[in-house]
Formats: C-alpha cells, sequence, structure tokens
C-alpha cells in the first residue's frame, strides 16, 4: 500500500488505467442499454415496467458500495494518515450521491405503476433517503471550514459514524415489514432472479463500477492537480 | 466515579447560569405544539392520530435548537483547549456534557410531553409509553447530537449544517419513539420498540463520545 | 422491429422512459462535472508551470 502513497506514482499509474476503464465503462453500459431495453423479456406481472429494475437495482447496488468505500479510505485516512485515502473519499462522495439519486428517483417512477405509491416510508426508502443526506452532510461538512484539513477530517468522522446505515438498508427487507421486495440477487441460497433478467443487470452493474471508477480516478487526478496548483502558487507567493 | 459527577456538576452549573437553553428549549416545545391545532384544526380524532408524532418532532427540533450552544462558549473562549488537555479523557468529559445537556433540555421535555399530549388528545393508553420511550430517547438525541455539535464546531453556516448532520441520524430514534409512543393506544405491546430505543442509547453511549471527542482534538489542531 | 410498441413500453412509457432518461442525466452531468473540473485544473497547473 505504501509504494501508492506516492502522489505522483498514482498520477502516472491512473493516467495508464484510465483511458482502458473509461472505454470498458462505455463499453459495458452501451451492452446494458442495449440489453436491458431490447433484449431482456418482459415481466409476466410487471411488463415492460420491470426494465426500470436494470437502472434502479445497480444504483442501488453503487449507492451503498460507493459509501462503504467512502468509509474505508475515511477509517485508513483518519488512522494511517494515507495522504490518499482523504482525496479519495471526497471524489467518491458527489459520485455517490449521485447514484443514491438516481436509486430514489427510478424507484419512485417503479413504484408509482406498481405499488400504486410515488413514496412509502418503508425501512428501504427511509434508510436509503438517510443514505442521500449522509453523502449530502458529507460533502457540506467537507467544505464548511476555512481550513480545508479541518473539513476533510470532519468528513471522515462523520462518514465511519453513518457506516450504521449500511446494514440496515441491506437487511431492512428482512428485518421489517416492508413494501419493498425482498433480495433476489444477494442471497443465502443464491439468486432467485431469471437468468435471461440476471444477465442484463449484471452488465449494467459492472458497467456502472467501471463508470464510477473511471470518474473516481479523474476526479482524484483533478484534486491532486489542484493541490499541486496551491503548492506552486503558496511557492510563488 | 466521582470525578465525573464532579464533571456533570460543572456542566450543569454552566448550562443553568446560561440560562437560556431550558427556557428556550421548553418555550419552543410548549409553542410549536400549541399551534398544530391551529394549524390542522381542532377535531379530537385527527389530533389524536398525530399527536405523538407532533410530540417527538417538535420535542426533536427543540432538542436540536441548544446544540450549537454545546462546545460552542468553551471554543470561542479557549476553555476547549484546556479540557482537551486536562488529565480527565475528553471521551469523559463529553459524557459529562451530554448528562447536563440532557438534564437541561430532554429531561424537561420528557416530563413536559404528557402535559402537551392533553392539547392533543393522546389517546390515554399512551402516556406511559410516551414518557418512557422519551426518556429512552431525549438521552440518544443528546449524544447524537453532540457528535453534531462537535463537527460542525466553528463552521460558516453552523446552524444548518448541524441540522443536516443531526437531522438524519436522529430519524431511528423518532421512528421507535413514535412507535413505542403509539403502540398501547393499537392494542400492541411498546416493549419491542423501547428495547430497541434502549439499544439505540446503548450504541448511543459507546459511539458518540468517541467520535465526538475525535471531532473536538480535530477542531483545535 | 415496432417502433411504435417499443416506445410505448406496454403502456408504462411514462415510467419507463423519464426513469432512463433521468438516469442518464445524472451520469452525463457527472462526467461533465468532473471533465470541466479536470480540464480547469490542467489549464491551470499548466499556465502555472510555464510561468
Amino acid at each position: 500500500m505504501q509504494r501508492f502513497a506516492n502522489p505522483a506514482r498514482f498520477m502516472k499509474l491512473s493516467a495508464a488505467l484510465l483511458p482502458w476503464c473509461a472505454m470498458a465503462a462505455a463499453l459495458l453500459l452501451a451492452a446494458g442499454f442495449y440489453l436491458a431495453l431490447f433484449v431482456a423479456p418482459p415481466d409476466y406481472q410487471q411488463g415492460e415496467a420491470v426494465r426500470i429494475m436494470y437502472i434502479h437495482v445497480p444504483s442501488a447496488w453503487m449507492a451503498s458500495l460507493v459509501y462503504a468505500l467512502l468509509a474505508l479510505a475515511s477509517a485508513v485516512g483518519l488512522v494511517w494518515r494515507h495522504p490518499l485515502a482523504h482525496i479519495a473519499a471526497e471524489a467518491a462522495a458527489p459520485l455517490g450521491a449521485g447514484f443514491t439519486l438516481m436509486c430514489l428517483v427510478t424507484g419512485s417512477l417503479w413504484g408509482e405503476p406498481m405499488w400504486g405509491t410515488w413514496w412509502v416510508w418503508d425501512a428501504r426508502l427511509t434508510s436509503v433517503l438517510v443514505l442521500f443526506f449522509l453523502y449530502l452532510g458529507f460533502i457540506a461538512l467537507a467544505h464548511a471550514f476555512d481550513d480545508r484539513s479541518r473539513g476533510t477530517r470532519a468528513a471522515a468522522i462523520l462518514a465511519l459514524v453513518g457506516v450504521v446505515n449500511l446494514p440496515i438498508i441491506k437487511f431492512s427487507v428482512d428485518w421489517w415489514n416492508t413494501l419493498h421486495q425482498p433480495a433476489s440477487v444477494f442471497r443465502i441460497g443464491g439468486p432467485t432472479i431469471a437468468p435471461s433478467m440476471l444477465w442484463p443487470l449484471l452488465v449494467m452493474a459492472l458497467g456502472f463500477m467501471l463508470f464510477f471508477a473511471a470518474l473516481l480516478l479523474l476526479r482524484m487526478r483533478t484534486a491532486l492537480m489542484d493541490a499541486k496548483l496551491r503548492a506552486l502558487k503558496f511557492g510563488a507567493a | 466515579m466521582s470525578g465525573f459527577a464532579a464533571l456533570t456538576a460543572r456542566e450543569l452549573r454552566l448550562a443553568l447560569r446560561q440560562g437560556g437553553d431550558f427556557a428556550n428549549v421548553v418555550a419552543f416545545f410548549a409553542l410549536a405544539v400549541i399551534l398544530f391545532p391551529f394549524g390542522i384544526g381542532p377535531e379530537p380524532a385527527l389530533l389524536a392520530r398525530i399527536a405523538s408524532g407532533v410530540l417527538w418532532v417538535t420535542a426533536l427540533l427543540a432538542a436540536l435548537l441548544s446544540l450549537e450552544r454545546l462546545f460552542e462558549p468553551d471554543y470561542q473562549d479557549g476553555s476547549l483547549e484546556q479540557l482537551v488537555l486536562a488529565p480527565v479523557p475528553l471521551e469523559l468529559q463529553v459524557l459529562a456534557k451530554c448528562l447536563a445537556h440532557w438534564l437541561v433540555t430532554g429531561l424537561p421535555l420528557t416530563i413536559i410531553a404528557p402535559l402537551l399530549g392533553l392539547f392533543l388528545h393522546l389517546p390515554s393508553a399512551d402516556y406511559l409509553s410516551l414518557v418512557l420511550a422519551m426518556a429512552l430517547g431525549t438521552p440518544t438525541l443528546s449524544l447524537i447530537g453532540a457528535i453534531g455539535a462537535a463537527l460542525a464546531l466553528g463552521a460558516r453556516r453552523g446552524g444548518v449544517l448541524l441540522s443536516l448532520l443531526v437531522l438524519p441520524l436522529y430519524i431511528p430514534v423518532l421512528i421507535f419513539g413514535v412507535a413505542a409512543s403509539e403502540a398501547a393506544a393499537m392494542g400492541l405491546s411498546p416493549r419491542p420498540h423501547l428495547l430497541l430505543l434502549a439499544a439505540l442509547l446503548a450504541a448511543a453511549l459507546a459511539l458518540a463520545p468517541w467520535a465526538a471527542a475525535a471531532s473536538l482534538r480535530g477542531a483545535l489542531e | 422491429m415496432d417502433w411504435a410498441a417499443f416506445f410505448a413500453m406496454g403502456g408504462y412509457a411514462r415510467f419507463v422512459w423519464p426513469a432512463y432518461g433521468l438516469a442518464l442525466l445524472v451520469m452525463l452531468a457527472m462526467l461533465a462535472y468532473a471533465l470541466c473540473a479536470y480540464c480547469r485544473a490542467k489549464r491551470a497547473l499548466d499556465a502555472q508551470e510555464r510561468s
């Protein structure tokens, strides 16, 4: 891990990695959208509305995954003071918020025809809304102080405090009587979803992950360049 | 243990000397609750349906009002640095502050809530579970609030930031608090919800002093 | 390929297409924001390093 602590090394590594990541993301997303809209079968109950699932579920996975990454990076930054950890966390936060927003909006658009309501205060929806506010709180806190490093550390602490929400999101459909359907992919006993639906879902999910990875690398590079710029200006002053 | 008692006594003296918090919190709570019948109409059945929710939400907002002043005065006059350097662990000092804060805000709220419940036609079966739920929930609000207050210490627009940070974390307390308060009138036992509130309190007692102390140290670097 | 039927999405068009549309919008916004910030930083850094 120490080998990657060097920002210059990261810049070289990310410069090499980024084009491949971006291309793979573009390919997989294109394939995913094609599969979701043209190849995947309509559901016998939900009809064509089930196609919303191919956006809603991968963005939900990303929302939680990115937060886990955020919390991990924050912990590494606070405990081991790895120079890239906080940069990674702050780069990931707006992306995670974006995925959470996509999850909430597509979920609403799926819920209205299927459940007859745009919103319901069940455990799953409420905890994902809380996740969205945790992301916003993280971003707001990081920028709330004149001393940038104070904001970064405070946001990192918030990220760790909010980790309790992740198991609540995951297990909410098991612990409570909810309108939201229970897990059909990540469950003990294997997926219960049909293969013809599972494959487009996984392709989309992988596309989302690579999209996130590409943007994360880009945002981290930008952050490092900004830091270098500030250092140069400070030196020149 | 006597050290902790001495700490709490000091914080309590300071809090009471400031005076503002107790009056602000109680007054806001009472006034906000009383506004509801004017806003949504005095029909008893309707008020009874929302009574627990209204009491909890307004108690929560009232508690939020007093959080800004939890660490701010010490931060402004420099005594926070003394607290960090003191031989007593900072986490323990945070706990003492939270206890004093609760005694001055949460406890009065818990005591007044059933009185205000009369105005909202709270079903009679709910009174006991309301008080128990608030007795368990309001300390958790003080503890979680301490995390937010420490994180937002010295920030620009600290008040809004504090609300953004703290309210999402308050939601579980609110959900179980209202569920516990309403259960009795619906013929259900409030015990599961009260146990969950107790669990949340235990978790907050373990987590909040650490998180708040870490933030306070960060604020002084 | 019956495009009319495809766009109708079995009657759910007013839910499916906004869902896909908004999702694409959010993703494009994230991409645009990241790219703009990167280009700006790169330009500023190049300018600083030249001076």
